[in-house]
């Protein structure tokens, strides 16, 4: 039991060295965010990632192989939101956040833990986001990315929409929705010239050049890692509940 | 194992095909971290400040890169193969 603990971590620090060059993109930058309004996103993040540490332990003494699971899943995610893409049509780079892949394999709660333990140590060891920006940056990605994309692969499962085109949307609305969290968190903690609408909708705008076609390329990736999955390895889904989500398949 | 050598050859020829691509393109490919997230906060008077503990100085970066890769690579492999071992020859 001890070698799948330190499995997880291990795995963790695989993909911190899969990653040539520090990154950047969603992530709030450290001193970026007011002290009162770090102090929020924190207080706010905590519960959730409590829930998440909770559930782990649950469903980990029900299933041997979740663990591993876990960790690989959360490699995934340090590895996708690190990842810099360059995006021809605004000559920028930005990166996908795996969140909605990990949200509709191992459940929302679970993919708050691995987001934060992934942001953790990107502040830690890669200069990207911060220490004090953390609590934000869990909530974009972890939180709202994580439950959006959950909610949209259950509620388009129960519309009939087949297995690998809800895996597509959530990765691709769990993507939209993180940046849009963003621009509501700077929005709110910045104040700038305008109101807080103006402001929201003038940094989601200036995100969307660059996450419109990586919102695309993410949810593409969730489809990708959902039909490998399912070709090599189909029981792991119904162990994970996955195949059976929102009906038959 | 044709299959995979010549799928791998055609990656790496794609990839520096992009890359030559990518390379002559007029952008300055900066993360929209710098040009969105950043650029607000400077307007705001919050500019972002050092990180706490910087890597990024000389070849510490990829001292830590190799210690994680080391460490990690061998367990992650062990793992992926435990959750997804090879598929049995019919």
């Amino acid at each position: 039991m001890k070698t799948r603990k330190l499995t997880g971590a291990l795995l963790l620090l695989l993909a911190v060295a899969a990653l040539p060059s520090t990154a950047g993109a969603m992530h709030i930058s450290e001193g970026i965010l007011p002290p009162q309004w770090a102090a929020l996103w924190f207080a706010v993040a905590i519960p959730f990632v409590a829930w998440g540490l909770r559930e782990m332990k649950i469903r980990s003494a029900r299933e041997p192989f979740f663990k591993p699971m876990v960790g690989l899943i959360g490699a995934a995610v340090f590895v996708i939101s690190c990842m810099p893409i360059p995006v021809l049509t605004a000559g920028t780079c930005s990166h996908p956040c795996g969140t909605g892949m990990a949200a509709i394999l191992i459940g929302p709660a679970l993919t708050v833990v691995v987001s934060s333990v992934a942001l953790l140590l990107q502040a830690l060891f890669l200069s990207h986001g911060g220490l004090t920006t953390l609590g934000g940056n869990i909530v974009s990605m972890g939180i709202v990315g994580a439950y959006t994309g959950w909610a949209v692969f259950h509620v388009t499962r129960r519309a009939g929409l087949p297995l690998w085109g809800a895996a597509f949307l959530a990765g691709l609305f769990s993507d939209w929705a993180t940046y849009a969290t963003t621009s509501v968190e700077l929005a709110s903690a910045l104040p700038g010239s305008g109101s807080f609408l103006h402001m929201a909708a003038a940094i989601g705008l200036s995100f969307m050049p660059t996450q419109l076609p990586l919102g695309i390329l993410e949810g593409v990736i969730t489809a990708g890692v959902y039909r490998f999955i399912s070709v090599r390895r189909p029981s792991l889904l119904e162990c994970l509940g996955v195949a059976t989500a929102g009906g038959a398949r | 194992m044709k299959k995979v050598f010549l799928l791998a050859a055609l990656a790496v020829v794609l990839a520096a095909v992009g890359v030559y691509f990518l390379g002559h393109v007029p952008a300055k490919w900066s993360g929209v971290d710098e040009t969105v997230v950043e650029k607000y906060a400077e307007e705001a008077g919050r500019p972002p400040r050092k990180p706490y503990i910087n890597t990024d100085q000389g070849d510490l970066l990829l001292f830590f890169f190799l210690i994680a890769g080391v460490a990690g690579g061998f367990v992650g492999g062990y793992c992926f193969r435990e959750l997804f071992p090879p598929q049995k020859k019919s």
